[in-house]
């Protein structure tokens, strides 16, 4: 076991059990900081891949937006440790169970078939690295920042654009929630 | 894997500790100093004469240097940090403890880690080699400065929480809200900068700290390429650093302490430590992006030798320029009064983040049009 090993198998436990310490905690505070532990350990674990782009927008993104949000939302509703405490009934418990294992039981099987399938040096995506039509040589895929740049306009230009409609399309619909209008009443 | 570690790994992991150690020396040797600097300033601004009478013992009898040191209070730092040690130590009875304990730990170590990736100096070699100082000069640096400063704020917002006291909650609340809203127009205002640098045929690429340094040597600075950009980053950043215009966490007139309000001794320190670390990572990181980090003047090339004396030369110039913007932060929360926190929240939202994007669009075009432009004449 050298050193990058003893790193992994320490942040691999750190994201891991942030997870499990996230649901068991009863504290929302609490909840909402195991969080942060967890998404930082798999920060880290991008780290380990030298994928430092990656890394760093986990932290930036989750770990320093998104959770900052929960935390804020958390402490000015003052939510407190009763606040889970609402029971579901046995049917509905039933249900999702049964969709909780079916998930776990096809995530195991479709990594197990793909583990199978793929020799080690194998990547589940197409390279990057083939020439492309256009002006600039074709960049080697690397974990370069300008490397992820490029991929991203060029192959996956379509996702990028779906997504970013989709963002635009949840802030309109907040701005349109939240937006007070002065002349309309107050549904509630 | 290994195979991008040299052999000594001991040795290298124990030079890279050194190094660290020293950087965070001379990161907490300036925060110490830049809360004197602060009394001196104040007392300057406002006709008094600020502290003058601690002194160590037998420093007072050198004649000429040591009242020369007394007079300008040199020894103070000293005192304050053994007052805020030798403090008695005091944790209200209605806190919730483990936060309470972690709220500072988690203030200082973001304060202290963005200072990994920052470039400070050149090192010319014998060889005629040129290398960035830096404890880890990454290629995505200012990324690397967002995200773990934006880890900051959970330390204020503990605080605030764990007090259990109302005014130090509003002081949390307060500072969260306040710290993602300029987030947004402070990572906006850099865009163009990195347009501008990494622009289509430029050599430099990537978003390093050093690559935005050094393609200031010898032409303009950024800031006088874009006004704009460094105005709006330079007020994010008092924002971000809870600075006077804008210390809504801890406004004294109607919050009592905010956020470290239950916060006495040592631990009190440790914030005020990690506020006044920010405003000297903060300074600097501007200096870097705006002010051309290490080189001599815009349009000149650095007058110093390539060799030890010119490294040595330009990390003296990179502190001077460091220490004039903490001097500025200094002036600006001496002379501006605070805002009213909706109108902290207006000029965040409503003017300045709009003002960072037409900012954005505006040097777009202009790039795209120098691109167009340099491919026509090809």
């Amino acid at each position: 076991m050298n050193a990058v090993d003893l790193l992994f198998w320490l942040f691999a436990i750190l994201s891991v059990g942030g997870g499990l310490a996230m649901i068991f905690s009863r504290h929302p505070v609490s909840a909402a900081m195991f969080m942060i532990v967890s998404l930082v350990g798999v920060a880290a674990l991008f780290v380990l891949l030298e994928s430092f782009f990656l890394a760093i927008l986990q932290v930036l993104v989750y770990a320093g937006a998104v959770m900052v949000l929960f935390l804020f939302i958390i402490m000015l509703l003052d939510v407190g440790p009763e606040a889970g405490k609402r029971k579901l009934g046995h049917f509905k418990m039933g249900i999702f169970g049964v969709l909780a294992t079916v998930l776990l039981v096809g995530t195991l099987l479709t990594l197990g078939n793909s583990f199978d399938s793929l020799a080690l040096d194998q990547s589940i995506w197409p390279e990057l690295s083939e020439p492309k039509d256009g002006p600039s040589q074709s960049l080697p895929f690397s974990t370069q920042v300008s490397s992820f740049g490029y991929g991203l306009m060029t192959k996956y230009m379509l996702p990028i654009q779906i997504s970013g409609f989709m963002l635009l399309a949840a802030m309109v619909g907040v701005i349109i929630l939240s937006k007070k209008t002065p002349g309309r009443e107050d549904v509630n | 894997m290994m195979d991008w570690m040299p052999q000594g790994l001991w040795f290298e992991v124990c030079l890279k500790v050194f190094f660290a150690f020293m950087m965070v020396g001379a990161v907490m040797t300036m925060a110490g100093y830049s809360v004197l600097a602060e009394r001196k300033v104040s007392a300057w601004m406002q006709g008094r004469v600020g502290p003058n009478r601690t002194v160590l013992p037998f420093v007072e009898y050198i004649p000429i240097f040591g009242p020369l040191l007394k007079k300008l209070g040199m020894f103070q730092p000293l005192a304050d940090g053994l007052k805020f040690l030798f403090k008695e130590e005091i944790v209200p009875g209605h806190v919730n403890k483990f936060y309470y304990y972690l709220a500072p730990l988690i203030a200082l170590v973001p304060a202290l880690t963005t200072m990994t990736v920052l470039p400070f100096g050149q090192m010319y070699w014998n060889d005629g080699t040129v290398s960035t100082l830096a404890l880890a000069d990454l290629e995505v640096g200012i990324l690397f400065v967002f995200a773990v400063s934006s880890l900051g704020v959970y330390g204020i917002a503990l605080a605030g929480w764990s007090s259990n006291s109302k005014y130090s909650f509003l002081g949390g609340i307060r500072s969260s809200a306040q710290m993602i809203s300029y987030e947004l127009a402070m990572g906006l205002s850099l865009l163009p900068v990195f347009l501008w640098v990494c622009a289509p045929g430029s050599s430099e690429s990537g978003l390093s700290l050093s690559a935005i340094a050094n393609s200031q040597s010898g032409g303009a600075w950024l800031f006088l390429v874009q006004p704009l950009s460094a105005l709006i980053f330079l007020i994010a950043l008092f924002a971000e650093t809870n600075r006077l215009p804008f210390d809504m966490p801890e406004s004294e007139t109607d919050l009592v302490g905010g956020f470290h309000t239950e916060y006495g001794s040592f631990k009190f320190g440790i914030f005020f430590v990690a506020e006044y670390a920010h405003i000297v990572i903060g300074s600097a990181i501007f200096t870097v992006i705006f002010l051309g980090g290490w080189h001599f003047l815009p349009f000149m090339e650095d007058p110093w030798p390539a060799n030890w004396i010119g490294s040595l030369l330009g990390v003296g110039w990179f502190l001077a320029k460091t220490i004039f913007l903490i001097f500025f932060f200094i002036w600006i929360r001496w002379t501006l009064p605070r805002f009213r926190y909706d109108q902290v929240m207006h000029l965040g939202w409503s003017k300045l983040l709009p003002l960072a994007l037409v900012n954005l669009i505006v040097y777009l075009l202009i790039v795209t049009v120098i691109d167009q432009n340099a491919a026509a004449n090809l």
